[in-house]
């Protein structure tokens, strides 16, 4: 397993620190696919980098294998038209679901001990609609890679060599923010953990998300909120038992703590770990230990446990 | 006369302090006007005149409103109940013997444009004018293009503006709004700017919108087969032959105000299985429950006769519908009285009321929801 480092937001970097204390001081492969069109827009993260930044430019090999083999496009538009399907009938499904739990906490009961064992149930439910969902994405996914031979396809092929190539001649992989389902599809697309070696990678915002167990996504305070936390798909699982919550104090009720607290035993025992601005989280060997970062805790607080 | 909590209200104070001219100079200099007083508005004229009026749109308050001349003083006040978060267009009505001059407010700086015109604009208490209007230098602009499309339905040459967002890719694949009243939609409620704005920031999905306009808008809006077989059979058609565009219901939504959202409605009801949403602002739901009595007039007569119609044998024309209306307007009755009818077809159904009127910019005010309602961005997906 490799070593990873999760960060927080790097509105206010702290990327070149974090590099320079893991005395990393050759290339470094970066991912900035998460910004789609914007990809190329990485002075800032060179810079950041020493200008030993190695862009692995996923997005713009996806956006032309797509443009070079027509049926690899329309079987990518059908997987995506499959998930954004699965994913809005799981949501109708999610939304009743968290409905009942918001009846039975408003529930007047006679026995409280009644109605917490009907809402463990409910949490329960919840995450095996939660579990369940994943695996159909995951189906889709595996029909998607099967069917098409992915590995056999020539543009493909080229593309997942020449990203090989380029990792093979850094010392470790970065991977920034943007939009988490083009990042995630990008990095499987080209086969970055099997590339991987024993570097160490590095990761925040939307990058940490992907390459977490399972992607959650969140936004509180979007037009239409709250919404519901929903998972989307299965990450990387290049860090595991942790959720990483990037921004979460701008997209979080945090004082929300019936709320905060069923977003916790949703996805228990992996632990709702807070990234925002300045944040580190260290996992060797991809496994998260103690933190003393703000963590969801079952009673819907944030906690910082000791280092 | 209404006070806010003990405290009186600007101009009682002005009238019991035994106004003159001077009084008034130092009044109108320290307010702007209309005064707002927590949910109290007053009307504020100045000048020599028989008689002055509020002339509004707003059903339930006295129409026009009658300005009351304080003693002393060329100064003409009227005051109202303003509610919280109101928006409210009005004019003056100046009275001169037989003479009515029908004016623009000219101490208050607020004005909405409209198709006819313009008209003084009171924000109550609480109502801010929303930020995703105006241009935002970060956000890209999109594109309008000119489409001209000749109909057999219709019988004559449509000309239309398609909206592409910034960074249109055609290896992309977008939802398609179908906007009626198109030209108004964009003159009047901003829908460009808008349309940018909330894609930039991620509220609104990358979408397609086509601006329409209508013929004989009264004809053509109101039940209109040729409309509807237009924009179901040879508008969208071309579109997604031209442009990519998601080819299923799910990626489809008829939008329209007032007419418009007649237009909209009724052009689902003949194609019930084309368009997956609906946005409908203040829309003209005329019906009778009894008797021919409708109180539109004749324009209404085919509206009235098509809603009784769906009325009495509702059916699902579309998986979801944004549903909006100002509470200060007469169509405030219909929109309430079809919710629970469209909902009772299954669809699902978000209704917004809003404390405003028959207007544009109550219709530009409610596109941030119902945009990204029907439409939602990704912005749960990006994290920076």
């Amino acid at each position: 397993m490799n070593d990873v480092l999760l960060l927080g937001p790097q509105r206010r970097p702290t990327l070149a620190d974090a590099v320079a204390d893991l005395g990393l001081d050759g290339p470094i492969a970066t991912v900035n696919a998460g910004w789609q069109e914007r990809e190329p827009d990485d002075r800032e993260l060179d810079e950041l980098l020493g200008e030993r930044s190695v862009n692995l430019r996923l997005y713009a090999r996806w956006a032309d294998a797509l443009r070079d083999d027509d049926e690899l496009a329309q079987a990518d538009r059908a997987r995506r038209d499959r998930i954004d399907e699965l994913q809005a009938l799981y949501l109708r499904r999610l939304h009743h679901a968290m409905e009942g739990i918001s009846a039975l906490r408003h529930h007047a009961a006679r026995d409280p001990g009644l109605r917490d064992a009907e809402m463990a149930d409910a949490v329960e439910e919840i995450r095996r609609l939660d579990a369940r969902h994943l695996d159909r994405i995951d189906e889709v996914e595996a029909d998607f890679a099967q069917q098409l031979r992915l590995s056999e396809r020539p543009v493909v092929a080229e593309h997942r060599a020449a990203v090989a190539r380029l990792v093979g001649g850094t010392e470790a992989v970065a991977i920034a923010g943007g939009h988490v389902a083009v990042l995630l599809h990008c990095l499987r697309l080209f086969g970055l953990t099997g590339v991987l070696g024993e570097r160490p990678v590095i990761a925040w915002s939307a990058g940490a998300m992907a390459i977490s167990e399972r992607v959650v996504l969140y936004h509180d305070l979007a037009v239409h909120s709250p919404g519901h936390a929903e998972v989307h798909a299965r990450g990387l699982g290049l860090c595991r038992g942790v959720v990483p919550l990037p921004h979460a104090r701008r997209r979080l009720r945090i004082d929300d703590h019936e709320r905060m607290a069923l977003l916790a035993r949703r996805f228990a025992p992996a632990r709702c770990v807070v990234l925002d601005d300045g944040a580190r989280l260290s996992c060797p060997d991809g496994a998260t230990g103690a933190t003393d970062l703000p963590t969801v805790g079952l009673d819907g607080h944030l906690h910082a446990e000791a280092s | 006369m209404l006070h806010v909590g003990a405290q009186p209200l600007a101009i009682d104070q002005l009238r019991h302090g035994g106004a003159d001219a001077a009084a008034v100079d130092r009044f109108l200099d320290a307010h702007d006007v209309p005064l707002v007083e927590g949910a109290t508005g007053t009307f504020l004229w100045r000048g020599e005149a028989d008689a002055v009026r509020v002339q509004h749109w707003v059903v339930g308050l006295p129409n026009p409103l009658p300005m009351e001349r304080l003693d002393g003083t060329d100064l003409w006040f009227a005051v109202t109940d303003l509610p919280e978060g109101s928006r409210v267009e009005y004019r003056l009505e100046v009275v001169h013997g037989d003479h009515v001059d029908n004016v623009e407010d000219p101490r208050n700086p607020n004005h909405a444009h409209n198709p006819y015109g313009s008209n003084s604009v009171v924000h109550g208490t609480g109502y801010e004018v929303p930020d995703w209007i105006e241009l935002d230098e970060d956000a890209r602009r999109g594109e309008l293009r000119d489409l001209v499309l000749h109909s057999a339905a219709l019988g004559r040459s449509v000309h239309a503006k398609v909206y592409l967002p910034a960074r249109y890719r055609p290896t992309a694949r977008y939802p398609l709004l179908v906007v009626h009243d198109g030209t108004d939609y964009l003159t009047f409620a901003a829908a460009q700017t808008v349309l940018d704005n909330l894609i930039h920031r991620l509220d609104v999905a990358e979408l397609v919108a086509v601006f329409l306009d209508p013929g004989d808008r009264l004809v053509e809006y109101a039940n209109h087969e040729g409309h509807a077989r237009f924009v179901a059979d040879e508008l969208v058609p071309e579109l997604e032959r031209a442009l990519p565009l998601i080819d299923h219901r799910g990626g489809r939504c008829l939008m329209g105000s007032s007419f418009g959202a007649i237009a909209a409605f009724s052009t689902a009801v003949r194609y019930p299985d084309r368009f997956g949403s609906l946005l409908l602002q203040s829309g003209s739901f005329a019906f009778t429950d009894i008797g021919s009595d409708h109180g539109g007039g004749p324009v209404f007569d085919p509206v009235v006769a098509f809603v009784n119609a769906y009325r009495a044998e509702p059916t699902r024309v579309a998986d979801r519908l944004y549903v909006t209306c100002g509470t200060y307007e007469p169509m405030i009755r219909g929109s309430r009285a079809m919710v629970p009818v469209f909902r009772g077809t299954g669809a699902e159904v978000r209704y917004v009321e809003a404390r405003d009127g028959h207007n544009w910019e109550n219709w530009r005010d409610r596109l941030r929801d119902g945009l990204a309602w029907v439409f939602p961005g990704p912005q749960k997906f990006v994290y920076e």
